[in-house]
């Protein structure tokens, strides 16, 4: 596998990153980088960190790094969490720079201990924080009951003071969406799956409307929907299927959508599908000043969950045929 | 009558989903079948999520009909959690009419 750190990959320019991502050769890892500086959203090292994690280290090769920013993923702790040494020496301070270093997350009962971690570190007021501990425990325990992801999952975040956001970014080498859904639901592709996944009310443990005990498919819906509100970024990418929540052009009328593809996006095309990514990778922004607030949101989610139940039982109703 | 402080089980952010079905399983559950009312007291749970609230209700509501909501009383929420309780609800009724 090879992977290749650019000069700037966030959600809005990830596209040529990913697409740059070759995952020929599972038995090696090889991570290049630009040699002038790297600026990347956190979804890009939970990306090479879960893919350094299928392998022993002496199968990583890191690139030597010359860009000045070097320093960055060795504070992220990407070095640490590969198991190979990084050359550079930090001078550790204060972890007051609101940035969550990358964190493996086996257990239901890490992710509690993480977002109660999470909260202080990036210096989060009251509703802020209640919209991020939302997203973060919905996308880490999606990976831990659904991914069965040998090495669980691999989750960091920061804060970008000029943008006033916290960045997210989510990653498992586990069985991928369009397996997961496809215990329950008919999908051709991954991006298919994917589709599905978003889909208020749809969840890959039972066919049946209202979901399991455990599961009733609303956890990324509700965080497309938290994106969509705020007119940020979110991304999921899975197998050879990729889809990105665009920026809502700001209007005063905002209805949300149950279906993902009628929101802004923009997807990998079943003709030209992604290089073919073993898991899931989910990244989201979040603008800090911009945030709705939080029972706003759940005011429009109950309008559109409540419709989309009520379009597909209505799509499954059958009138008697006389003949 | 049951009262469950969903503070003292699941902190002041109930997400964790073992935990709700830990809480339903072990004291939900069994209080309805002794026909007890249940009181869902979220005193100082400051958010919790959908996924949480499903684990802890919507099994009860499939086992014992939408009617069992008259015997569940929701104490103290805010109106974030209220929102959270109703889109569950919600949601559960909606699926659930003409299951049988």
């Amino acid at each position: 596998m090879k992977i290749h750190l650019p000069n700037s990959a966030f959600l809005g320019n990830i596209d040529p990153f990913l697409r740059g991502f070759d995952p020929s050769d599972p038995t090696s890892l090889t991570i290049t980088s630009n040699n002038k500086w790297i600026s990347v959203h956190p979804v890009v090292l939970s990306m090479i960190a879960a893919l350094g994690l299928t392998l022993p280290p002496d199968r990583i090769h890191f690139d030597p790094l010359e860009a000045k920013s070097k320093h960055y993923l060795v504070r992220m702790g990407l070095f640490k969490m590969l198991g190979i040494p990084s050359s550079i020496n930090v001078v550790e301070h204060e972890p007051a720079g609101r940035f969550i270093p990358i964190t493996q997350i086996m257990t239901s009962d890490e992710i509690s201990r993480f977002i109660t971690e999470m909260i202080p570190l990036l210096h989060l007021e009251a509703e802020q924080a209640q919209t991020i501990g939302y997203i973060v425990s919905e996308l880490a325990r999606n990976v831990i009951e659904h991914a069965a992801a040998p090495h669980g999952a691999m989750l960091c975040a920061q804060y970008y003071e000029k943008s006033n956001s916290i960045r997210i970014g989510i990653a498992d080498t586990g069985v991928g969406i369009k397996k997961t859904i496809g215990q329950s639901h008919m999908a051709a592709t991954d991006l298919q799956a994917i589709h599905l996944a978003l889909t208020p009310g749809i969840t890959g443990t039972t066919p049946k409307e209202g979901g399991t005990e455990q599961n009733a498919g609303a956890g990324l819906f509700f965080i497309k929907s938290i994106a969509f509100v705020n007119r940020d970024y979110f991304m999921i990418y899975s197998g050879g299927g990729f889809y990105k929540l665009l920026k809502r052009i700001s209007t005063k009328h905002m209805a949300l959508h149950a279906d993902p593809f009628k929101d802004r996006h923009s997807i990998g095309s079943e003709e030209n599908p992604f290089p073919y990514w073993q898991g899931t990778v989910v990244g989201v922004d979040i603008t800090l000043d911009q945030t709705k607030e939080f029972s706003f949101l759940l005011d429009e989610i109950r309008k559109t969950y409540g419709s989309a139940v009520r379009e597909r039982k209505r799509q499954r109703y059958r009138k008697p045929k006389f003949i | 009558m049951t009262t469950i402080r969903i503070v003292d089980e699941a902190g002041i952010f109930a997400e964790n989903k073992d935990i709700a079905r830990s809480i339903r399983l072990q004291k939900i559950i069994p209080a309805l079948e002794h026909h007890e009312e249940v009181v869902l007291d979220f005193s100082h749970v400051t958010a919790a999520t959908q996924s949480f609230v499903h684990a802890l209700v919507s099994d009860v509501l499939r086992k014992f009909g939408i009617g069992i909501l008259d015997h569940i009383a929701f104490k103290s929420c805010n109106d974030t959690v209220k929102k959270i309780i109703n889109i569950v609800v919600d949601y559960m009724q909606e699926g659930m009419e003409g299951e049988n």
